[in-house]
């Protein structure tokens, strides 16, 4: 009785890839792993995950052109709907698995120096003379979306809702950034690395692994009085597992970063962990913040289109140069 | 009356003071960060370094670098030499187009000779369909990154070539032909010996630029480590994992790898020279 899946499993493809955004290196490196071996326990087939990393949006374009990918873990929603709008994924995939398909979150937060020279505390320090932001680029980047997303959330609240105030506040913010990287990891090495800017503004995880990377005491987490919740969404790309015949592994995949001891792995990893258990574990490391979600932009469609689409506020607000 | 400006005669300082602000700049240019490659590399000690290269995605990289040299660098040898041999020797129609086209690749940005590739071949290209139902996978694979180093480094061999073959002219060829000598043989004794170093020189730099290009490769290769990256590629992924050492050992070894290429090509210049002494000494 136990020999019959078992034998059905090892015609299956031995091999996964995961096409994920930058930040996410880390945590699947160890993940992947971790799903290995478990995999390999309860099934008795080896099976070998490869990765694949670049910025969440050039993802979504190289599986939309042909990179088969069995499963994207990407920075947002609105990449793998792009992935979606080419019949490549069921256009109900954030339904499939729990907490909209984002099995880990994150959250936008400020690094500073140490000791925080600029006396960097909140959305409205960034818009001071003389403050160097470093934040990537909306037009290519997951987190960077996540962060402008965050500045017009707060400046709308502290506008009364007056959008063109509110839009003006967020230019203000952009005036101060002298380089406009590609991608997360290129804001972050930008920083720590060649020491450019006063403040980055990026994923709280990034956050984190930079100060683990170059050792505490060189910089500081600050956290604004608001952010957004940010969901890195994930999903099977449906076209790829039926062509290649490896859905089961893509889908028991997937529904392993939902097991405690992925949770804990992500929260290790320094992404927001959703049960419960690991949640409660790692209180202390994740502060409660006063999170924004997407919804308050009328979910990512409406986000995209409004803000980052060609001619968009993105495109009003920012002047290369 | 405006008369001929006459030869100055030069300051034995000028040219002291040139030479020196020359190698000053390529020291500054060239030299220090070459140096900052090999103290990075080391600065875990030798051990760390060399652990760089036991890493199975290291390996993997540094196989199909030289995958790709190895595919590349003969297809553009042999199409450089027909491509310079028809454009010097011959005149026919469409040859100012030919001279073109073989510029082209020099003047396109690295992205855009990977892009193109990803609208011919890719999911949703013109043949993707095509492809894709035959089970063939050229784009995110080693094809398409083939594709991409033969495209940026086409132009390099015929660019060294065209301008020495034409100055040649067809003098020597006809000669050979008017005493009876055949297509094939006058080629291989007459017009090859002529651009033996001016083809190795084309040859190496087409050989350096295809183990490391970078722009139109990324475009290309899909990211999946151990299987689709380049040592340049992979030289870009350890520096954003924070693995530093480890990214400057692989950027140490592709240096090390355009300098035995320099080092090959100055020999070989040398060589070249004294055979020429010694033929005209004759």
């Amino acid at each position: 009785m136990l020999a019959l899946p078992r034998a059905s499993l090892a015609a299956a493809p031995a091999t996964l890839l995961n096409a994920s955004y930058d930040p996410t290196r880390e945590f699947y490196k160890d993940f992947n792993g971790l799903f290995v071996a478990d995999w390999q326990r309860k099934t008795g087939q080896p099976v070998r995950i490869n990765q694949s990393h670049d910025g969440s949006g050039k993802q979504a374009r190289a599986v939309v052109d042909g990179l088969e990918a069995d499963v994207v873990t990407l920075a947002l929603a609105y990449d793998v709907d792009a992935i979606a709008a080419k019949g490549l994924i069921a256009k109900n995939w954030q339904s499939r698995l729990a907490y909209n398909s984002a099995p880990y979150t994150s959250t936008i937060v400020f690094v500073v120096r140490k000791g925080n020279p600029k006396a960097i505390h909140d959305w409205i320090d960034l818009v001071k003379a003389g403050v160097k932001v470093i934040t990537p680029n909306p037009k290519t980047s997951g987190g960077a979306r996540w962060a402008y997303l965050a500045a017009l959330g707060y400046a709308t609240k502290r506008n009364g809702g007056d959008a063109t105030r509110a839009l003006g506040f967020v230019r203000g913010i952009y005036k101060n950034v002298p380089v406009l990287d590609t991608g997360a990891r290129g804001s972050t090495t930008t920083f720590v690395q060649r020491g450019i800017g006063d403040v980055l503004v990026g994923w709280e995880n990034e956050a984190m692994l930079a100060i683990d990377e170059v050792g505490p005491g060189k910089l500081e987490i600050v956290r604004p009085s608001m952010s957004i919740l940010a969901e890195p969404s994930v999903a099977v790309v449906d076209k790829v597992v039926d062509k290649r015949g490896s859905r089961k592994l893509a889908e028991a995949y997937l529904r392993f970063l939902y097991t405690e001891g992925a949770q804990e792995l992500a929260a290790k990893r320094h992404f927001r962990p959703r049960g419960q258990a690991v949640a409660a574990r790692y209180a202390a490391k994740f502060p409660r913040m006063n999170l924004i979600t997407i919804a308050a932009f009328g979910g990512w469609q409406k986000a995209q289109a409004r803000n980052f689409a060609d001619g968009g506020t993105f495109d009003k607000i920012y002047q290369p140069g | 009356m405006i008369g001929t400006v006459a030869p100055r005669r030069i300051e034995s300082a000028g040219p002291a003071v040139l030479v020196l602000a020359a190698l000053a700049w390529l020291a500054l240019l060239i030299g220090a960060p070459m140096a900052t490659v090999f103290t990075q590399a080391l600065s875990k000690g030798l051990g760390a370094f060399l652990d760089a290269f036991k890493e199975p995605d290291g390996l993997a990289a540094i196989r199909l670098t030289l995958l790709v040299a190895v595919i590349a660098v003969p297809l553009n040898a042999a199409f450089g030499l027909a491509a310079a041999w028809s454009i010097a020797k011959f005149n026919f129609r469409g040859k100012a187009v030919l001279l073109t086209l073989i510029d082209l690749p020099l003047s396109l940005s690295p992205v855009v000779s990977g892009l193109v590739w990803v609208l011919l071949f890719g999911a949703r290209g013109w043949f993707g369909p095509m492809l894709d139902a035959g089970g063939i996978k050229i784009i995110f694979a080693v094809p398409g990154i083939l594709l991409g180093t033969i495209l940026v480094t086409v132009p390099l061999v015929a660019r060294e070539l065209i301008p020495l073959m034409a100055e040649q002219g067809a003098d020597e060829e006809l000669a050979a032909t008017t005493l009876g000598s055949g297509g094939w043989t006058t080629f291989r004794r007459v017009t090859l010996p002529n651009v033996r170093w001016a083809l190795l020189h084309g040859v190496l730099l087409s050989n350096a630029r295809a183990m490391g290009e970078f722009g139109a490769v990324s475009v290309l290769s899909g990211h999946i480590r151990g299987l689709t990256e380049t040592l340049p590629l992979h030289v870009e992924a350890l520096y954003n994992d924070y693995d530093f050492v480890g990214a400057f050992a692989s950027a140490s070894l592709l240096a090390g790898l355009a300098i035995v290429t320099l080092v090959a090509k100055t020999a070989l210049e040398r060589a070249g020279r004294v055979a020429a002494a010694k033929g005209s000494a004759l």
